[in-house]
């Protein structure tokens, strides 16, 4: 036990060996965090298909299809450009989203309702609300930008094969649906493998756990299936994704209202 | 046998065909009115009515180039003017380097408010087929559209004018007069005048949005102009509410050429979503101005639960002075939408428009949720109040000829209680 502390530890050490000496537990939480974050970074574009399985407590289930894609970042402030496309079910086929997501500040999202032909500005700073009726809700569905949250490492622990760091988030935004996480990161390339996620009261609301990782462009790493447990209501939504596609030669051109308009 | 397999393989050959696409949805509809009718030719109290709309899509060149065809068709058991048949879309898009084409038959829509969509005026209305004015008419086009830093241009060149449809004689809800197939045009090219229009949008990261238009051309509202009507015979439909036996009045629409420039805000901040459209249009008359402002703000969450509750506030102005119309149209719209974010989508919307100035009320509810993948349910109620006439032949009438113009939401074109079921498959 204690030499499998001391191995961490040593391991620990190798990995920061400029600010492992005299870091508190926030700081040790923020590096990882950010080496996280850095791991994903640099992406320029993709595109992918979700379909999102929603099961009740009795076990019946829904199915949801959509296509998403996502253009990287580019100035210090400005977040991904996303554009989800809705194909089932069928009485939403064709609605589409646009979000420009920030670093600092609220993101900016529209519908495109296209029996109306019309884009809506979404008004709502609907965070908690579920997406698509799903156990997801829109904060867990958009990018996990380093600086919405505020971080504490707990412990190193075994997860399958592999040893995770566990850390504790807790969301800067005020009107997220949660007090904490808590996260699963492996040390290797810091996939994301288990979330707990807290009410506002505090008590256990979710569980989110991640599998299949597949890596894309000798890099970035993404899961094939991710599954939600709700521990109030029993209900589960599992997302399978497919068809990861990297460098589609997405640009700024693909991300405003004539491009939402004709999404499909 | 063979003319069905032949149908069904050329169905199925776009479907085979990479880049095609085969879909649409078909709808049934009940309607019960909670009243009498006040027509004869109308004596009803239900009616049943079914649409069928297919889409056949293309997409080809790395989806640069995209094709879509939208006809659509309606059967109405009682009004022979509701079963109708239109080219809602067939239409090529091309997409360049900074740049869109748009040729064809399409639908453009204008504007950010939900009371009344002044600004909105690129295609006409299919008022026959949806009392609140939402379904529109296919508009031949050829449309520019320029995406730049400082903001999205669109040009629009307009061959063809659409007329309004309007409900027959028999149709409920029906105006007071029947409306004339035989439309007056100011232009003397009449419905073959080519009409201009141009808008501005941009999008500021500060929560502002803006959009300015300008459309030079045939008005797509008509001033509906009673015919075949002496001053002596007007006197005795208000004093009686009976025509005068022997006379066939009806009206007759108008359809002016006019300028129209209008304007779209929407300031977006804490939550709150503010809007502004407003219109300054010259040709129908003396030039007149009209503004729908106010604000949408949703609830999170309701009381723990999943369910979102969004309100709508709008406060609507025209100063059209017109000897038809009465002089100052006022009007406050407060709407409620329910969103219970379930696997079902079920909403409850509830609306009602209060006009200030002859303290009428015109209340709306819709709610609707899916069933499995591909169907949808809706149901339907409005319900008009009239504080001071009751629902009288000469009310309607003098209403009529008073109110048409100026009033399309609360006027007697759409005053008829009724309550609708639809059911939509998705296909």
């Amino acid at each position: 036990m204690t030499s499998r502390l001391l191995t961490a530890g040593l391991a620990l050490a190798i990995a920061f060996p400029l600010s492992a000496a005299a870091q508190t537990p926030e700081e040790k939480g923020l590096e990882i965090a950010r080496e996280a974050d850095a791991r994903g970074e640099g992406f320029g574009d993709f595109q992918a298909e979700m379909k999102m399985v929603l099961i009740t407590k009795r076990g019946d289930q829904a199915e949801r299809e959509l296509r998403v894609k996502t253009l990287e970042g580019s100035g210090e402030a400005e977040g991904d450009k996303s554009l989800t496309i809705f194909d089932t079910p069928r009485d939403v086929r064709g609605t589409a989203m646009l979000t420009f997501s920030y670093k600092t500040k609220d993101d900016d999202q529209w519908l495109y309702l296209p029996a109306l032909r019309r884009v809506k500005t979404i008004a709502s700073r609907n965070k908690s609300g579920p997406f698509m009726g799903s156990e997801f809700s829109f904060e867990d569905m958009r990018g996990q930008e380093v600086e919405k949250y505020t971080y504490k490492y707990l412990r190193d622990e075994a997860c399958g094969e592999l040893t995770c760091y566990v850390m504790e988030r807790y969301p800067t935004d005020e009107h997220s649906g949660y007090t904490k996480m808590v996260v699963w990161l492996d040390q290797q390339e810091y996939r994301t493998w288990k979330v707990d996620y807290y009410d506002r009261r505090g008590s256990l609301l979710k569980t989110l756990e991640s599998s299949d990782f597949t890596q894309y462009k000798g890099k970035f790493w993404q899961p094939a299936k991710m599954s939600m447990v709700n521990h109030q209501t029993g209900k589960a939504t599992d997302l399978f994704w497919s068809n990861y596609q990297y460098d589609t030669g997405l640009g700024e051109a693909d991300f405003n209202k004539n491009s939402l308009k004709r999404a499909r | 046998m063979k003319k069905c397999f032949l149908t069904a393989s050329l169905l199925a050959l776009p479907l085979l065909s990479p880049g095609w696409e085969f879909r649409g949805e078909a709808a049934l509809e009940g309607r019960y009115f909670t009243q009498e009718s006040p027509y004869p030719e109308a004596d009803y109290s239900s009616n049943g009515s079914a649409y069928l709309k297919p889409e056949l899509l293309h997409e080809w060149n790395n989806r640069d180039d995209l094709f879509t065809f939208i006809p659509y068709v309606r059967v109405d058991e009682n009004d022979s003017e509701r079963t109708h048949w239109d080219i809602r879309e067939l239409s090529w898009i091309h997409v360049g380097n900074g740049w869109e084409s748009r040729v064809g038959i399409r639908k453009v829509f204008w504007g950010v408010t939900e009371g009344r969509h002044l600004v909105d005026i690129i295609n006409q209305t299919d008022q026959v087929d949806q009392v609140d004015g939402e379904e529109k008419l296919g508009q031949p086009m050829i449309n520019l559209s320029l995406v730049r830093d400082w903001g999205i241009i669109d040009l629009f060149v307009l061959p063809g004018f659409r007329e309004r449809t309007f409900a027959g004689e028999e149709g409920r809800p029906r105006t007071p007069l029947p409306v004339s197939d035989d439309a007056v045009y100011e232009s003397s090219k009449e419905d073959g005048r080519v009409d201009f229009a141009i808008r501005y949008q941009q999008y500021f990261d500060n929560g502002i949005e803006l959009a300015l238009s300008h459309f030079s051309g045939t008005s797509r509202d008509p001033l509906l102009i009673p015919q075949n009507l002496t001053l002596a015979e007007v006197q005795t439909l208000l004093a009686t509410g009976q025509l005068p036996s022997g006379t066939n009045p009806e009206f007759t629409p108008l359809y002016n050429v006019i300028d129209q420039t209008g304007l779209e805000l929407q300031y977006l901040r804490n939550g709150w979503l503010w809007k502004l459209e407003g219109i300054s249009r010259s040709g129908q008359g003396e030039r007149f101005n009209a503004l729908d402002g106010g604000f949408e703000y949703t609830q999170v969450g309701l009381f723990g639960s999943a369910t979102d509750l969004g309100w709508i506030l709008e406060y609507i102005w025209e100063d059209r002075d017109d000897s038809l119309a009465s002089p100052v149209a006022s009007d406050v719209l407060l709407g409620t939408r329910f969103t219970f974010n379930d696997v079902a989508s079920t909403e409850i919307l509830a609306g009602i428009i209060y006009d200030t100035e002859d303290e009428e009320k015109a209340i709306s509810l819709e709610s609707s949720r899916r069933f499995g993948n591909n169907l949808k349910a809706t149901l339907e109620a409005r319900f008009y109040t009239d504080a001071a006439d009751p629902r009288s032949p000469s009310a309607l009438y003098r209403d009529a000829l008073r109110n048409v113009n100026t009033n399309p939401g609360l006027g007697p074109i759409s005053r008829s209680d009724f309550v609708q079921a639809e059911l939509v498959y998705y296909f």
